[in-house]
């Protein structure tokens, strides 16, 4: 064992069960117990003035008898959900290497920004002449988002990625009856594409079909072009595409899809390896929406909330949903069809409000932090701290695409773990005994046992470093046959491998208060 | 650039064990022609004392909602979140994790959600919650396809006096996804009617119906008659509540036979943040647990016997079932489920009975006060913390003089029903625990000079 001095460490006694503890503790390690069985009903840790006395208008519909709820003090809140925190990885714990989600580094200042009172303290039906400057922001950040894609327009509302592809392919649909096209079901999706392409499109009524890639990763035009009827309406590419390549025929593919009088929707999960490289409007694309917290440093949180805003090429610009922001005199928030000007046909509305605004403050932080330099040399570090680990770990562990360069993410396949006993499930579970975050596993599904390793431009190259040389200690030990180090894992973790069969034969949603015969029902 | 690690020598080094002559040969892929030569056409970095000035000069242009007295509502409201709460939620722990993908390493994320499912359960009166939602917007138009799937049918009845934009975002996926729908037309006077409208409506190809509870205007429902009406027709009744603080003083829809439950739960811990991030919280019967929409953590135990949480159920979810899943969704609302959470966990029931009551009683106190204000006519029977006043003359124009003499008064209903001159004298205004009686004063002052 080496730290990262290079000096050597001797493993200590580890094995926690050897010095039981009454508590169940282990020193920092401390079990944290539900809520529910530790609150109390009357306990509350916020204080409130008395009501006033006054005549109650509640009527016959005010509640009698108890909620269910429980309260805890203020200290004791502080120390449950400290507690709780303490069981959990994130980026700043260490490097997070989930492919295709890219954990780059949140700054602070973002977070600082947000809750400025005129930026996170303003209601979104507050009289527009009070809310000015938020409507100059989403104006603002539209306009860095519609030059770093070099596109016509941005769709700003939809909640998240997936909230963003399913505004896209409305404003697909939309053009496509507005030019009598409507009968076009067909939606074109690659394989390898995330599972929210096809779940997107199949929900508005399209129908969806399989273009396969090739063994070089990408797919090709003539495959492309064998599926082109005039029932297509759409393709939905991820590029770079989710093997963590560039898809080199895209420029051919977009003129294909063109030609047959059908759209091209790009799925912008990856357009962190881009910003400042290459624009997707140069490219044909049609529609595509930016995950604000991958590519633009907004935080993941747990799983949300994230922010999917959609650039839109000419053909489609005039279907921008409702609100949207003009800037004249003043900054005009459209919500109705009375404020719309002439060519604008928004089909509709995706939330009740502008979207993400928090997100948007953030987004923006980081863009004025980065500038135009500074957010190129991110999407340039991402790609070499990519390449660097496929190059560092290409002798150990195979590639399914052969030897050439990724993008921002590089992709491994499970080839060279063949008949060692070790699956990527197994690999994935010792790598967070060694104090990392996994890469994604088992996907893309193009790829068999798929890991996807994803650095980001946020990681040092000393950290880099021991992380290289952690996998390769990893891999050279799975193909030695040292079984156990990876079937058991994780070892080290707040919980040993969790039964994920057990939770969904029998689902337990919610705490109920446990009945004495609980247990006899195992 | 502060944010990227890297210098120049680590550059070359990196290059030279990859074996490439420069970066661009790693964007090799790239058509020719479509590298971009220069800089994006935008400013380079900036440190963060410029940054902050850009800011706060986009933030200075507005007014916040803490600046003076404050009544705006109609779907997203102004509440105290206690400073604990946005303390916990910047933890790093919680803030930079992700969804939780190795369990082993995420059980902070997964107890919480678990929790939090709990609590949204026992709020609405129902069996299951999932793990949230993007908004309570997005939450009613996914409930609505949810429904559809249950009943196999694909017509959905939308009250009269559900938020506006609720019914916008519910018309746009259904009729995406050519389904029907019937908005029936709102009304302000007679809240009675708009339930009656409903039950009138409903017939064998109905799916659901949807029903907002308190409605737009402020008016409570009771739901009990139309939740039989809806189910003896083979149709589920979808409950939908923008003002979660409301459950702590009223029946929940689960008590009064909802099939699913939507809210908004942005008045818990959440803040304004101008309409988004927010937490959609649904909820239903357990029998229709395979239809939800969303995520959803579960209990279970690790190898050595241990009690311990995963996401679960995830084949009804698109990154398995693909084309065939039951929504397209794949995140939820983690960090403000959170936010959510902890401040529900402070308050406690009785914390959130007496947050109730305060809301209540402050608006019941404006009401009084402008009861017998000439030209000013309260007209709600019944409300919780919000209700409609119809004014002499233009609620708009109203609206936009107070805000001169600072006070923010409310959404004039012209806002949410922009061509409907029926609505032009209405303001919806929304009274919580941050108003004071100096505000509720001001409020009647600044109104009566500027009818």
């Amino acid at each position: 064992m080496m730290n990262r001095q290079g000096r050597p460490t001797a493993a200590g006694d580890t094995s926690a069960q050897a010095h039981p503890t009454f508590t169940g503790n282990y020193g920092l390690e401390i079990e944290e117990p539900l809520l529910f069985e530790i609150g109390r009903a009357e306990t509350t840790g916020v204080d409130l003035p008395a009501p006033k006395k006054v005549k109650s208008r509640l009527g016959k519909l005010a509640r009698d008898g108890a909620i269910g709820l429980v309260g805890l003090s203020e200290p004791e809140t502080l120390r449950h959900y400290v507690r709780l925190s303490q069981k959990n990885f994130g980026i700043d714990t260490g490097l997070f290497s989930l492919g295709s989600c890219t954990m780059k580094h949140n700054p602070r200042l973002n977070e600082k920004m947000a809750r400025l009172p005129g930026l996170g303290d303003i209601h979104p039906l507050q009289p527009q002449s009070t809310v000015q400057g938020a409507l100059e922001l989403i104006d603002t950040l539209a306009h860095y988002l519609k030059e770093l894609t070099g596109m016509a327009a941005v769709a700003m509302s939809p909640k998240a990625g997936a909230h963003g592809e399913l505004c896209g392919m409305m404003a697909i649909k939309a053009a496509l009856e507005a030019s009598g096209q409507g009968h076009r079901k067909i939606v074109l999706v690659p394989e390898s594409a995330h599972g929210t392409n096809p779940a997107t499109a199949a929900l508005i009524g399209f129908e969806v079909k399989p273009v396969p890639a090739q063994a070089d990763g990408t797919v090709h035009v003539a495959d492309v072009k064998a599926a082109l009827t005039s029932d297509v309406a759409a393709i939905m590419l991820t590029n770079p595409n989710t093997c963590g390549i560039f898809e080199k025929e895209i420029v051919e593919i977009a003129a294909a899809i063109h030609k047959a009088g059908a759209y091209f929707y790009c799925d912008g999960a990856n357009f962190n390896a881009i910003v400042g490289k290459a624009r997707p409007g140069d490219l044909g694309v049609d529609a595509m929406h930016i995950n604000l917290h991958k590519t633009f440093s907004t935080p993941h949180g747990g799983g949300g909330p994230g922010a999917g805003p959609v650039v839109l090429s000419e053909r489609l610009a005039a279907f921008v949903p409702y609100p949207f922001v003009h800037a004249d005199k003043a900054y005009v928030l459209v919500e109705e069809a009375t404020k719309i000007v002439k060519g604008e046909k928004p089909f509709g509305r995706m939330t009740a409000f502008h979207g993400q605004m928090g997100m948007f403050v953030r987004a923006l932080a980081y863009m004025l932090s980065h500038g135009s330099d500074g957010m190129k040399q991110a999407s340039e570090d991402a790609v070499l701290n990519a390449n660097y680990i496929r190059a560092s770990l290409a002798d150990l562990m195979s590639l399914p695409f052969g030897d050439q360069p990724c993008m921002h993410e590089a992709l491994f396949d499970d080839t060279w773990l063949k008949d060692t006993g070790v699956t990527t499930l197994d690999f994935a579970k010792a790598m967070i005994d060694e104090g990392y975050h996994p890469m994604t596993m088992y996907f893309p599904l193009v790829v068999h046992g798929a890991m996807l390793i994803e650095p980001t431009e946020s990681e040092s190259k000393a950290s880099l470093d021991l992380f290289i040389a952690t996998l390769r200690d990893l891999a050279m030990s799975a193909t030695k046959g040292e079984v156990d180090r990876f079937k058991g894992a994780p070892y080290h973790a707040p919980r040993r491998r969790l039964d994920e069969t057990r939770a969904a034969r029998n689902p337990v949603l919610r705490w109920t208060p446990p009945a004495p015969y609980a247990e006899a029902a195992e | 650039m502060r944010y990227l690690p890297l210098t120049s020598d680590d550059r070359t080094d990196m290059l030279a064990k990859i074996g490439v002559a420069s970066v661009d040969d790693l964007f090799a892929n790239v058509p020719k022609g479509k590298l971009m030569k220069g800089l994006a056409d935008l400013p380079t970095t900036k440190g963060e004392i410029e940054v902050e000035r850009i800011m706060g000069a986009l933030a200075a242009k507005n007014v916040p909602a803490s600046a003076g007295p404050f009544f705006v509502g109609a779907g997203a409201y102004k509440h105290h979140v206690p400073a604990s709460v946005d303390h916990l939620i910047q933890r790093s722990e919680f803030l930079t994790s992700y969804t939780p993908y190795q369990p082993e390493i995420a059980q902070g994320t997964l107890q919480y959600l678990f929790e939090f499912q709990t609590q949204v359960a026992l709020l609405t009166g129902m069996e299951v919650a999932n793990a949230s939602m993007y908004d309570g917007s997005t939450g009613a138009a996914e409930a609505v396809l949810m429904a559809h799937r249950v009943t196999r049918r694909n017509k959905a009845i939308l009250a009269g006096n559900l938020h506006p934009h609720y019914r916008d975002v519910i018309e746009t996926l259904s009729r995406m996804a050519s389904d029907t729908t019937v908005a029936l037309p709102a009304n302000a006077v007679d809240a009675g009617a708009d339930l009656k409208a409903v039950a009138a409506a409903i017939d064998a190809e109905t799916s659901c119906v949807v029903i907002q509870t308190p409605d737009v205007f402020g008016n409570l429902h009771d739901l009990k008659a139309i939740a039989e009406k809806a189910q003896a027709a083979g149709a589920l009744l979808i409950a939908v509540v923008t003002e979660v603080v409301s459950l702590g003083s009223l029946t929940s829809p689960g008590a009064m036979g909802a099939d699913i439950v939507v809210a908004e739960g942005q008045s818990i811990g959440v803040g304004l943040n101008f309409g988004g991030p927010y937490v959609g919280l649904f909820a239903a019967k357990s029998k229709y647990v395979r239809q939800m929409p969303g995520r959803l953590c579960g209990e279970t135990v690790d190898a050595e016997g241990r009690r311990g949480f995963v996401l679960t159920l995830s084949t009804r979810e698109q990154h398995i079932r693909r084309e065939k899943a039951t929504s397209n969704i794949c995140t939820n609302s983690g960090l403000m489920c959170l936010a959510f959470t902890i401040h529900m966990t402070l308050l406690g029931e009785a914390g959130l009975k007496r947050l109730a009551a305060v809301n209540h009683a402050n608006a019941c106190d404006l009401a009084d006060r402008l009861d017998g204000v000439k030209g000013v006519e309260v007209l709600n029977k019944s409300f919780f913390n919000e209700f409609t006043i119809r004014v002499a003359g233009d609620a708009a124009k109203i609206v936009e003089k107070m805000a001169k003499k600072g006070v923010l008064a409310g959404v004039p209903a012209s806002r949410l029903w922009p061509t409907d001159k029926a609505e032009k004298d209405l303001i919806i205004v929304a009274n919580t625990e941050v108003n004071t009686d100096e505000d509720r004063a001001a409020f009647v002052a600044a109104l009566q000079a500027s009818i």
